[in-house]
């Protein structure tokens, strides 16, 4: 990792008496300044993952083998990710080799991650349909309680977003609508005549006939 | 029931995560809940969200744990809730690759992809995906096309997808559902546009020609899905890279620019710049839409903005310069990325003049931006010092100021290397980096960094106007850091001393006190030099204490040669190739993502190639390959056989190495070689043939010669030819047609024994050439002395340099072949090593009169017959 001299580093020798130059090499560091044609595909996004206020995983998915191959790795990326973004609303990071966009909300945070090399204006496409559909889902009350409440309609819509690294819908709504919303999980009394009528909507769009019980 | 009931009492208790704390086993069992009828999707869904949660915490099933869960899973299809089957088909994803026998699942997600219900059919078609092999494919492959052209976009959309996953499984999968694909490109829903874009794409990226008609169609189409748009712009860049279809695929990308979705004009920005098509009008519109996006009020675009256009201020640095004032607006931008990346643009494009206000600016925030973007700044202090010269004091203070901070050892080591890089370049900043080197290395955790920066002040401090203001610093790391760095102090305290006389007397007294460390090493070492250095009068032995850069493995295999002998003769060292040093990349390399591996040198490893070829062995064992030449060619490139040639020189041998390739697919060689016809004084050792050599396939043979005994005649041009037998074979099968074969012959290209292949450069920084010439004559050896007036085409002074350079194979000593521009006059310092160990000292004055370059050679060395060669091959 560090040339003070190929052979003293073969030998395993610390120091660097043999060397008669000082070479200036390696600069290998995970952001690659150095823009290139990108190949033509469909495997856009690297990851998405959603953690809470303490850098916690809510849920994550990373699609490249390739990047971060044990969830170990996975975990100390996305704390590594926390430390960068909880106190800076910045929406966007270079870490690690990756283009990071970013959301947050209370006590939630949604990040996206691409290739440093992807048009960062798509992977914030994704970001904006994760951090939608998730609203929607939660009525807008995108909490932490709230997501766990509904993690599985939350883990429903994160496999209609992206599938294998491929985007498979950008749009929130179109999103919302093919996760079959559970119509109800909050009690009629606690909910806004609006709430109600969207709700009413969904179901209508969602449930197919012949679906209900 | 009981666990459930549980964990509704902790939700109700409020503010805790109802995830937390469970037991994989618990969990697990609980899914026994799945083989109850009737199925209560409620609690089931329930579950089922506990396992796919603890599968996505990172938590590893078993194999039968997981197969478990699977067939327990399966239960579940008996629902109809809609909820609970899409979780089912989520589960089935995540267990597919760790449990067994997931096909089972194979007939109930068919039937569910090819039922009616729209939300079931395209998650059971991505389900069904994930668990089919080679052998299932064709099994789903009518329904597959079928859901492909399907009217609803998410089944369509799901088909794509899969199919593009499923090339892992069968490589031609999307090009058989091309049709198909190519049907689903007309559909009206913009994802369903875009995904059938990428299997068409998959399906034609090996056929070129099949890639640009598509391009070329859908340019004039107008696709509605920007991420159609971002793939198509891809493509067509993928092509005028690979220079098709030239001027109306530019002008389509150029068109994007103006597309009404900002993705696409980024992208399309983007493509342009990486294009590489230099040129001020192309770049124009580019960098005006970048300009533009950097007045956004979203962060991604003016990060995507200026990122684009700091890449392009390496290149081209007046290009961006219309943007310097959008540029100037984001240096204080809360985004530190972007603020880092607008200032280093600036100091890019910038004038000499804003250079301080710029450094000041960025002053502010450094502390708070990652160490990736840090190097960002350092690379581009790196350029800048490199542009003005004059501006090193400041850089330079910015840089030591950096080198306080926190940091990585990356980051360290950019900023050591940057500060290295200066003082290189620029003499004056020499003084500057040192001190700010050795306040560095004061306060540095890193030690193979603190390590190397004593290396360097052992090279470069003794040679500064005040040396001895190091030896404190230096001895302080004696006193108070790790072995390996004391170890390195002591050797950098040493130099100080075979450098300095005046110095002398107080490093021994330094160095005596180190031979009391705790550490073996640093006490052997501090032994090693006082020894050396207190026989101060013998100038042969002052070299050691900078011992040559030798490649450890041959050293090591010269020694144990050594040991093998009689032993009675000294063993001689300069038979042992020195290491090969990895040159200073340029500027273009700095900032790419090359990782430079520690590497054998060339002649290691040819000779381990060499070694294992049993026929070469009694050249090969004796002694250590001294040199090898570089590959010349015999042939032209596109001749029907292709031969190459690497001259192996060893201390009395030579060995040719032809590398052979044959370019017929329709003929296969037997028995290959090459014949030469010796020179005079040369003997024909002998020579090994390749006994194959088929279409495409490199085969090598070798000639081994012994080098005559009269040096004189070891310069020699000889003559080869290449000899075979042909065999006729079908060029599909590459079996030969005919029984017998016919001998054939093709003449090569005359191949040529010079001064420098016999000959190893080794000088480099750590020779004193001065005190080495003046011991070359107090040890006797020959001097020849000779004038020259080199030929019409050398018309400089560096191109002499280089010439001589290259002809003799010497390595040039005290960085003499930098020729200072303006000069009429250099002296050129050579060193090197003759095969057999004969060392050889030359210094060439030149003189540049009229573009007539006049030289004067001066050649010592041991071997009177050498020096002779070397002036006579000049001449």
């Amino acid at each position: 990792m560090f040339p003070i001299g190929d052979t003293a580093i073969r030998k395993g020798r610390k120091e660097g008496r043999p060397v008669t130059r000082v070479h200036v090499t390696l600069i290998n560091f995970d952001i690659n300044m150095d823009g290139q044609l990108l190949e033509p595909t469909l495997y856009t996004v690297k990851g998405m993952a959603i953690l809470d206020n303490d850098g916690n995983r809510i849920l994550a998915k990373y699609y490249d083998k390739k990047i971060f191959p044990t969830s170990k790795e996975q975990k100390a990326f996305e704390k590594n990710l926390f430390n960068k973004t909880h106190r800076a609303n910045a929406e966007i990071i270079m870490l690690d080799g990756l283009t990071c966009v970013y959301r947050s909300n209370v006590d939630l945070f949604f990040y996206v991650m691409g290739s440093s090399h992807e048009n960062e204006l798509i992977l914030m496409s994704v970001l904006n349909c994760l951090y939608d559909s998730v609203s929607q889902i939660l009525r807008k009350n995108v909490e932490k309680r709230a997501v766990l409440d509904s993690l599985d309609i939350v883990m429903l819509a994160v496999d209609e977003i992206c599938d294998g690294g491929i985007i498979l819908d950008a749009d929130a709504s179109s999103v919302v609508q093919r996760v079959a919303l559970r119509t109800d999980d909050i009690p009629l009394g606690e909910q806004t005549v609006a709430q109600t009528c969207t709700q009413l909507q969904w179901s209508h769009r969602a449930r197919m006939p012949g679906d209900l019980p | 029931m009981n666990a459930f009931k549980r964990d509704k009492k902790e939700e109700e208790d409020g503010g805790g995560n109802p995830f937390q704390n469970m037991e994989k086993t618990t969990v697990l069992q609980e899914a026994r809940t799945f083989n109850d009828t009737p199925v209560n999707p409620r609690k089931c869904a329930h579950i089922l969200t506990k396992i796919l949660y603890l599968i996505n915490q990172g938590e590893q099933l078993g194999t039968t744990e997981a197969t478990e869960a699977f067939f327990a899973m399966t239960k579940l299809f008996q629902s109809r809730d809609v909820v609970l089957r899409r979780l089912v088909y989520l589960g089935i994803k995540e267990l597919s690759s760790v449990a067994e026998d997931v096909i089972i699942v194979t007939s109930s997600l068919t039937k569910d992809m090819t039922g009616k219900e729209d939300l079931y059919r395209a998650a059971a078609i991505r389900a069904l995906c994930t668990i089919t092999d080679g052998g299932m494919l064709a099994a789903i492959e009518r329904y597959m096309k079928q859901a492909i052209v399907d009217k609803s976009p998410a089944v369509s959309s799901a088909a794509l997808v899969s199919s593009l996953h499923l090339t892992s499984v069968s490589g031609d999968v999307a090009r058989r559902w091309a049709n198909e694909a190519q049907e689903a490109l007309n559909s009206d829903n913009v994802m369903v546009q875009y995904h059938a874009l990428g299997v068409l794409y998959q399906a034609r990226k090996s056929d070129k020609h099949a890639v640009t008609k598509l391009v070329s169609k859908l340019t004039r189409t107008s696709l509605k899905s920007p991420y159609a748009a971002c793939m198509l712009i891809r493509m067509a860049c993928k092509l005028l890279d690979e220079d098709e279809g030239a001027g109306e695929l530019y002008e389509f990308v150029e068109s994007c620019l103006r597309h009404k979705s900002e993705m696409v004009v980024y992208e399309a920005a983007h493509a342009l710049v990486n294009l590489g098509r230099s040129g001020s009008r192309e770049l124009a519109s580019p960098i005006s839409v970048l300009q533009l996006f950097c007045g956004s009020p979203k962060p991604a675009l003016r990060f995507a903005a200026v990122r684009t256009l700091n890449k392009m201020a390496m290149s081209h640095p007046a290009a961006v310069t219309a943007c310097n004032l959008d540029l100037e607006n984001l240096i204080t931008d809360s985004n530190r990325s972007i603020a880092t990346l607008a200032i280093t643009t600036l100091l890019k494009t910038g004038a000499e003049s804003s250079v301080d206000r710029l450094m000041k600016q960025i002053a502010t925030f450094v502390s708070e931006i990652s160490d990736e973007f840090k190097v960002v700044v350092v690379q581009a202090i790196r350029a800048l010092c490199q542009k003005f010269p004059r501006k090193h004091a400041v850089l330079m203070n910015f840089l030591s100021a950096m080198l306080r901070d926190e940091g990585g050892l990356e980051y360290k080591a950019a900023i050591a290397d940057t500060i290295i890089a200066v003082m290189e370049g620029n003499t004056e900043a020499k003084e500057a980096g040192l001190a700010h080197l050795c306040e560095f290395i004061e306060d540095c955790e890193h030690t193979s960094l603190a390590v190397r920066i004593l290396h360097l002040l052992g090279q470069e401090g003794p040679t500064s106007k005040q040396p001895s203001r190091y030896i404190r610093f230096i001895y302080n790391r004696v006193i108070l850091e790790s072995a390996s760095v004391r170890a390195a102090a002591v050797t950098a305290l040493a130099h100080f001393a075979a450098s300095c006389p005046p110095l002398l007397p107080n490093v021994l007294v330094l160095l005596s006190r180190c031979q009391l460390d705790s550490d073996d090493e640093v006490r052997d070492r501090a032994a090693y030099y006082c020894a050396i250095l207190q026989q101060q009068n013998d100038p042969t032995l002052l070299p050691l204490i900078q011992p040559p850069l030798l490649s450890i493995p041959s050293l090591e295999g010269a020694l144990r040669n050594y040991i093998r002998s009689s032993m009675d003769q000294p063993f001689d060292i300069s038979q042992v190739p020195p290491a090969q040093t990895v040159e200073e990349p340029t500027q273009t390399e700095i900032l790419s993502n090359i990782k430079q591996q520690p590497r054998l040198t060339r002649e290691e490893s040819f000779m381990e190639k060499l070694s294992q070829i049993p026929q070469l062995a009694t050249v090969t064992r004796d002694c250590p390959l001294f040199k090898s030449s570089a590959v010349c060619e015999l042939t032209e490139s596109e001749t029907e056989y292709n031969v190459k040639c690497v001259k192996h020189s060893f201390a009395n041998h030579l060995i040719l190495q032809f590398d052979c390739l044959n370019t017929l697919t329709d003929q296969l060689l037997e028995d290959v070689r090459v014949t030469v016809e010796p020179p005079e004084g040369y003997t024909l050792i002998g020579e090994i043939p390749c006994p194959r050599l088929a279409y495409n396939e490199p085969g090598t043979t070798y000639i081994v010669l012994e080098y005559p005994k009269d040096i004189q005649a070891s310069v020699a041009t000889i003559p080869t030819t290449l000899r075979f037998t042909a065999r006729d074979c079908d060029p599909a099968t590459g079996i030969p047609d005919a029984e017998q074969g016919y001998d054939d012959e093709y003449m090569l290209e005359d191949l040529e024994v010079t001064l420098a292949d016999q000959m190893r450069g080794s000088a480099g920084r750590g020779l004193d050439f001065s005190a080495a010439w003046d011991a070359a004559a107090a040890r006797g050896f020959s001097e020849l002395e000779e004038t020259f007036a080199l030929g019409a085409s050398v018309t400089t002074l560096e191109a002499a340099v280089r010439s001589l350079i290259g002809f003799l194979g010497l390595g040039a000593a005290e960085l003499s072949d930098r020729v200072p521009s303006g000069t009429v006059g250099h002296t050129l310092l050579l060193g090197g090593v003759f095969r057999g160990g004969k060392q050889v000292l030359a210094r060439a004055r030149l003189a540049l009169a009229d573009e007539q370059v006049t030289m004067q050679l001066s050649v010592r060395s041991p071997d009177p017959d050498v020096a002779e060669l070397i002036t006579s091959s000049v001449g």
